[in-house]
């Protein structure tokens, strides 16, 4: 190898072949997926709370891709059916994790559809669960002696409640991140069962 | 559907066969023209005769060298800037890490502002030792290593200094956009695209030189580390322009995010680390690598696998399987680069203890070697479907992280800027024995890492995986083990601070005095 120019070609050609493999192939495969029937587009403030989810780095935690009861137990735990890449159409960056310090949270609006249980365990989810690792997130909450009447107040048990008998009411974010996380809910019929990683499922995996 | 599988699997199969039938061809028929003697082109003397142990730090400076030899000083002064403002990415992205460790088992602990939720945290710590420590001191060694390699001196210099400024305001404004949230969201990618401009166009900076340097240069015969640093040079940009352009979505969005994220650890940090290691091995230890003509497969083959690695990190998602199978199948495939880097490396610094035992700089890269080749066969098993299932979704990913990117890049990194910092300003470490200190503060601190998050993750695994066990028994029966990555966390950033320390004591070294060349005493090995 004594020269520049064809170790750089033959590097960028293998790694051009590679991009053809992993980039285009299976964007061209994916990409032309219709969005599942019953999946609908997010709404303003789903949205912005899928921007708190995002930029709050939640899915460093929390997946959203249930695997196949052939190879996990995702379905019994309520996590839901596993996915296809039909009810990823709307998502923006996607979300899929790689980590369950959290459970996976793909139809956690389906699963845990109270607004008040949201609300209380993003201010501190030590209240519902005695164990939870999960942070705490009371800046989405702001402390008020006197609420006003179109405030949300938290419903906070009284040990982890402000001392002075003040009320903890939600921020624009946490109502915007709790309706995201309760429009979660992908709970109708799978749509292109084929389109997802049957490795674990034998016979006629593709 | 199953036509375009089949189709295609045998596509990848043809031409990567292709391609090994192309290397074995180019091999034999001399196409390359690599040979066991070109593997000395590194040494001063004559072919075939013995080279001199080459580390100041354990056997005194070279007679024959000038300090810096080859260096001007703006060029000096550009590696020590590069590597210095690496090393101050690595001590602030170790506070970051171990903040974001210590909130995984102390969930109530500063939650008063976003900027230091573990969300946030955690990326900042990534996106710091990434970007800023792993390339910009990998990036530092390559500047040093190419002129050495080639016999020139580094063409653009001041251009490179405009790279080390771009890429250090993106770094930081990276990282500080991260702290506020704002975020292109997909792990590795996570500073916002319009920042990332700043960091290609300090890329291209940084590429330039490097690449006029290789053009011009005086010797023949490239050497093994560069073929690494010009493929990392070709590679790195393509993935980072692709992997940025805001176009991605859904699904799709995963695939091109784990294909990056993961060819960054296989196309850019591998040859800094890989490249860097086969310079100083032989160097210090005066002996060429075991088999010159074994890298070249090494090199090749990594390539081809490595570029096809990645959604292997979606196993078991909503993917098409074949996508999912080709990356599992090139994952282990890697066995081939990697055996062959490890039997040169390995070799090479077996049969020499002697200056393993002597050599502090030597002591990092060989470790380091040889966490490459354990790290890239647990890499290689994980990828498999039934070792997946158990530790996807688990803090075993996280250990396996580590080892690559900690206890093979960063530990070749210290070694070799150990080496090279003496060389470069005619100073020996004042301290040596805080060398020592930081050896063994970063290599017991990672080995607590390492075991506490792999044992925790394999059971945190298991548990999930338990039909009969709820949930929240994984996340439990994770607390131990997450404290004890924080015990093993915290050693390493002290060994960091101990690392800064000991290259700011450098510039308050005296000066080896010229008229005394070839008389300084080796400093005592401080093992």
């Amino acid at each position: 190898m004594n020269k520049v120019f064809p170790l750089a070609v033959l590097a960028f050609a293998i790694l051009a072949f590679a991009t053809l493999m992993l980039v285009i192939f299976p964007a061209a495969q994916i990409r032309t997926v219709e969005p599942a029937e019953g999946l609908e587009p997010y709404t303003a403030v789903e949205e912005r709370g899928r921007q708190q989810y995002v930029d709050l780095g939640c899915y460093y935690c929390h997946s959203q891709q249930p695997r196949s009861p052939e190879q996990a137990p995702d379905l019994q735990r309520g996590w839901g059916r596993p996915t296809t890449p039909a009810d990823y159409v709307y998502d923006d960056p996607h979300v899929l994790g790689t980590m369950r310090t959290g459970p996976d949270l793909m139809n956690v609006g389906a699963r845990m559809p109270s607004q008040g249980w949201h609300l209380t365990h993003l201010y501190q989810p030590r209240a519902i669960e005695e164990s939870s690792i999960m942070p705490a997130y009371p800046f989405l909450f702001e402390v008020k002696q006197n609420p006003d009447e179109d405030d949300v107040v938290v419903p906070v048990p009284a040990e982890y409640a402000p001392a002075d008998g003040a009320k903890v009411v939600a921020r624009q974010s946490a109502l915007d991140l709790t309706a995201y996380l309760l429009s979660l809910d992908r709970t109708y019929p799978a749509k292109d069962k084929e389109l997802r990683d049957l490795g674990f499922d034998g016979g006629d995996a593709r | 559907m199953s036509l375009t599988i089949g189709t295609m699997m045998a596509l990848s199969f043809v031409v990567s066969l292709i391609g090994l039938a192309f290397l074995i061809w180019a091999v034999a028929s001399k196409q390359f023209r690599v040979d066991q003697s070109d593997a000395e082109v590194i040494f001063s003397g004559a072919e075939g005769e013995d080279h001199a142990p080459d580390d100041p730090t354990s056997f005194g400076f070279q007679e024959d060298a000038e300090p810096g030899e080859g260096t001007d000083t703006r060029h000096r002064k550009l590696i020590f800037a590069l590597i210095g403002f690496g090393t101050f990415w690595l001590v602030l992205g170790s506070i970051f890490g171990v903040i974001a460790s210590l909130k995984l088992h102390l969930p109530d602990w500063l939650t008063g502002s976003a900027p230091l939720s573990f969300g946030r945290m955690r990326t900042m710590h990534l996106n710091s030792v990434i970007y800023g420590w792993l390339s910009l001191a990998g990036i530092g060694v390559a500047m040093f290593l190419v002129p050495r390699l080639f016999k020139t001196p580094l063409r653009g210099v001041n251009l490179a200094w405009g790279g080390l400024v771009l890429w250090n305001i993106g770094v930081a404004v990276g990282v500080y956009a991260i702290a506020t949230g704002w975020t292109d969201g997909m792990e590795w990618l996570e500073i916002p695209w319009q920042v990332d401009i700043l960091l290609a166009a300090g890329g291209a900076c940084f590429a330039v030189p490097l690449v006029l340097t290789a053009v011009n240069r005086n010797v023949h015969h490239i050497y093994v580390t560069a073929w690494y640093y010009l493929g990392a040079l070709v590679w790195f940009p393509v993935l980072f322009v692709i992997g940025n352009l805001p176009i991605h979505t859904g699904v799709q969005g995963a695939t091109v995010n784990w294909w990056f994220a993961h060819n960054v650890l296989g196309l850019w940090l591998t040859p800094i680390g890989v490249g860097a290691a086969y310079y100083v091995l032989p160097k210090i230890i005066g002996k060429p690598i075991y088999s010159y003509r074994l890298s070249l497969l090494g090199f090749w083959a990594l390539a081809l696998f490595y570029s096809q690695v990645g959604m292997h990190h979606l196993i078991g998602g909503p993917v098409p399987t074949w996508v999912v199978t080709l990356s599992v199948v090139q994952s282990v495939m890697m066995f081939i680069p990697v055996i062959a880097v490890a039997v040169n490396q390995h070799v090479l610094w077996a049969t020499n203890l002697w200056a393993f035992k002597q050599s502090l700089p030597l002591r990092f890269v060989a470790f380091g070697a040889v966490m490459y080749t354990l790290a890239s066969f647990q890499g290689s098993m994980e990828a498999v479907r039934a070792v997946n299932t158990v530790t996807h979704f688990t803090h075993y990913t996280v250990a396996h992280a580590h080892l690559g990117a900690y206890a093979f890049v960063s530990l070749v990194l210290f070694g070799t800027v150990y080496y090279l910092m003496p060389i470069l300003t005619g100073r020996l470490w004042p301290a040596p024995r805080l060398i020592a200190l930081h050896f063994w503060l970063v290599a017991i601190g990672f080995g607590v890492y390492f075991f506490s998050l792999s044992i925790g993750g394999w059971l945190q695994g298991l548990a999930m995986l338990d039909a009969s066990r709820d949930w929240l028994e994984s996340m439990q029966l994770m607390q131990p083990y997450l404290e004890g990555r924080s015990v093993g966390g915290t050693l390493m950033t002290l060994g960091h601070l101990l690392f800064a320390i000991n290259l700011l004591s450098l510039v308050f070294a005296p000066r080896r005095s010229t008229d005394a060349v070839g008389t300084a005493t080796p400093a005592t090995s401080a093992s």
